[in-house]
């Protein structure tokens, strides 16, 4: 048989029918569901008179609305508790394998959740409401964010209308430099190959420098796989895949984990397999990244300078990269080490997990938060990670810099809740998109590692972690 | 769905790249547990000078006069001209829910983002694809025309400019059919129910794990 990339081995197993233009039926075993995408979909399947099709594939959680501090106070924002209350009247009425409310110790950001629960498996399809829902592909499954009317359709059937991608490999080779880390790689993959580069692929992440990375790591590379126009990313199943869900609680156990694992074995590229496009990067050549502009792809290394304009022949380019540098009060050439912060967040689908907050933590110990930085939140991906999180004592870590240690949720992410920045704030984030007004109207966001926002915090402006020691 | 036939109507220029869904609709609307009504909000952060919240009158508030869309010659518009990486970053469906409800038929750009894509489809919005070049022209032929018009016609692929030049684009012809009857997904999806029934228990009794 001809050898077949981790991609085509996906799709193929899910086909279900296949229209003559190659449109086809795929069939989804997994659906998560969030409180921000699902409402319309519940009701429009409740005015067609329709039944969801297998609620045992469904886990939930309300994760984008929900207030990261004062929980005893509930929502106070009533539209945002409207809408989480209608996830819960939702899931009440049709089911779920697993739903994680406000409040719930399990409950967390919906592609936290997922995967620390087991309910993210190798080779499965898995499908959300929310572009970030590439970060599964990390598993070895196809995994992608889908409208609110594919909601709907997935609920009413079990399936996703979807044409075939084209297949494009990014193969990162080599070893990463101390203080440089997956959230560094993925940068500057999209500085390499800019936020269209993987329109109407799905990016397989390979070689030898992702290979050693952990599952966190995997995840914040898979997570921004959309960041560079790419729905799915994924890497290939190994023992650290099977490692990581050995035990996890919707995981299979006895013999139908040793029956999981002989099939997930072959859940990987095969030698030979042909791409239809691959980018390689060699990691040891890779800097922490600091983002400048309003587009991911708007990044330099730490020790580089806020790009030029005049340099840039496009017009259309020009226009772009002079209308962020207004937007977000740079002059060209400033180096990227003299732009000060006002507010550092750490958290996010990227960058919330154990690992991520050990990474800041091991920058933010024994030093305080600069005086000129107005807050740090930190803010973890779920509950299991901040019980984990303060069983190592990391919380107490962050607690004496001067940062603020939150409950769990998107937060400043996305600003849907009361974690926003005011008109022209500056923040370190780590979270996975600069646009524009993301974190808050009038917001300026820098996308950076949670070692590099760390150290942003405690120096007070942009710094290379590695010269802190 | 409403369907999609043929549509002649008036052109409006959005001149730059990577307009990202968080611009066509900032976050603060996804609040709604509703479909429509997002027009009003729809480039909020752009259109108004002021800072915009649910449940406002937007017919009080402040107009920025430099946005494009706020031009009095482009009020109407059903077109949308675009540029590359049109509609990138989260998957709401609110982007082509504010985008239709704001009066808009079709897009026409050199490039759009998958998800971004595959939504508007499913609003009879329909999002055409050209070639660098031709979008360029019709930039130029838009500002330098008042009232400037496109005549899109979905069953036969083409785009008529006022000078007559017919350009004919590409569509998958499931996506085409779909439109042009305005068919609901969900209903054609499960003229296969049985095959996924069948499916599905093949799929369990091979992989018992993934239906636990």
């Amino acid at each position: 048989m001809e050898a077949q990339t981790l991609y085509e081995k996906l799709w193929s197993s899910h086909v279900v029918h296949q229209e003559a233009d190659g449109t086809a039926l795929i069939y989804i075993d997994r659906h998560l569901v969030h409180e921000v995408t699902s409402p319309q979909a519940f009701e429009g399947l409740k005015l067609a008179g329709r039944k969801p099709w297998r609620v045992s594939s469904i886990v939930a959680t309300a994760d984008h609305n929900t207030p990261t501090d004062h929980w005893d106070q509930g929502i106070q924002d009533p539209v945002s508790r409207q809408q989480v209350e209608t996830l819960d009247a939702n899931i009440r009425e049709v089911g779920s394998l697993a739903y994680f409310p406000f409040k719930d110790e399990r409950q967390g950001i919906v592609h936290v959740i997922g995967p620390e629960n087991g309910a993210t498996l190798p080779g499965m399809t898995v499908v959300c409401g929310d572009s970030h829902t590439s970060t599964h592909g990390a598993f070895g499954c196809l995994a992608h964010g889908i409208g609110t009317s594919e909601v709907e359709h997935v609920l009413a059937t079990q399936c996703l209308l979807q044409k075939k991608s084209k297949t494009m490999l990014i193969k990162v080779d080599g070893e990463l430099g101390r203080g440089v880390t997956a959230k560094d790689i993925v940068l500057a993959i999209i500085g390499r190959i800019g936020t269209a580069g993987g329109t109407g692929y799905a990016v397989e992440f390979g070689g030898s420098a992702i290979r050693a990375l952990s599952m966190e790591g995997r995840m914040t590379i898979c997570n921004m796989a959309i960041e560079a126009g790419a729905r799915a990313g994924m890497v290939g199943v190994d023992e650290t895949t099977i490692a990581y869900l050995k035990g996890k609680p919707f995981a299979p156990a006895g013999e139908h984990w040793d029956k999981a694992v002989a099939y997930w074995r072959t859940l990987k590229s095969d030698e030979g397999a042909r791409f239809d496009k691959v980018v390689e990067l060699d990691a040891a050549a890779i800097q922490p990244q600091v983002t400048w502009g309003t587009s991911p792809e708007m990044v330099v290394t730490v020790n580089d300078r806020v790009p030029d304009p005049a340099q840039q022949s496009d017009p259309v380019r020009r226009e772009g990269m002079e209308r962020a540098l207004k937007y977000m009060g740079l002059e060209a050439n400033t180096p990227m080490t003299d732009i000060r912060v006002d507010q550092v967040f750490i958290g996010s689908c990227t960058n919330s997990r154990i690992e991520d907050l050990r990474e800041a933590a091991a920058v933010a110990k024994g030093r305080k938060k600069a005086d000129n930085v107005r807050r740090v939140l930190v803010v973890p991906g779920s509950g299991l990670v901040k019980r984990q999180a303060e069983a190592e004592g990391l919380h107490e870590v962050f607690l004496a810099a001067g940062f603020e240690w939150r409950e769990p949720g998107c937060s400043m992410c996305l600003a849907m809740n009361a974690d926003r920045l005011e008109p022209g704030e500056r923040c370190a984030s780590t979270s996975n998109r600069n646009f524009e007004g993301r974190q808050g109207a009038g917001g300026r966001t820098h996308l950076v590692s949670p070692a590099m926002a760390a150290a942003a915090a405690v120096a007070g402006h942009f710094v290379d972690v590695r010269t802190l020691g | 769905m409403n369907p999609f036939t043929v549509l002649d109507g008036l052109v409006a220029p959005l001149d730059r790249a990577n307009v990202d869904t968080d611009a066509i609709i900032p976050k603060q609307f996804l609040k709604s547990i509703k479909r429509s009504g997002f027009g009003p909000n729809a480039f909020d952060e752009w259109r108004y000078l002021d800072v915009g919240q649910p449940g406002q009158d937007n017919s009080k508030r402040p107009l920025n006069p430099d946005f494009v869309l706020n031009q009095p010659r482009y009020q109407g518009a059903q077109i949308l001209l675009t540029r590359d990486n049109f509609g990138c970053g989260s998957s709401r469906e609110h982007a082509p829910w504010a985008l239709e409800d704001y009066g808009f038929r079709v897009l026409i750009g050199p490039s759009f983002a998958d998800i971004f894509f595959n939504n508007s489809f499913k609003n009879g919005l329909l999002p055409i694809q050209l070639g660098a070049d031709e979008v360029d022209e019709l930039f130029r032929q838009c500002a330098a025309n008042e009232a400037y018009r496109l005549k899109v016609d979905l069953a036969a692929q083409t785009i008529t400019r006022p000078d007559g030049k017919v350009i004919a684009f590409d569509i998958d012809a499931f996506r085409k059919e779909c439109l042009l009857n305005g068919w609901d997904d969900i209903g054609l999806t499960l003229r296969h129910a049985d095959k996924i029934r069948a499916f599905e228990a093949q799929r369990r009794a091979e992989h018992p794990y993934y239906f636990a």
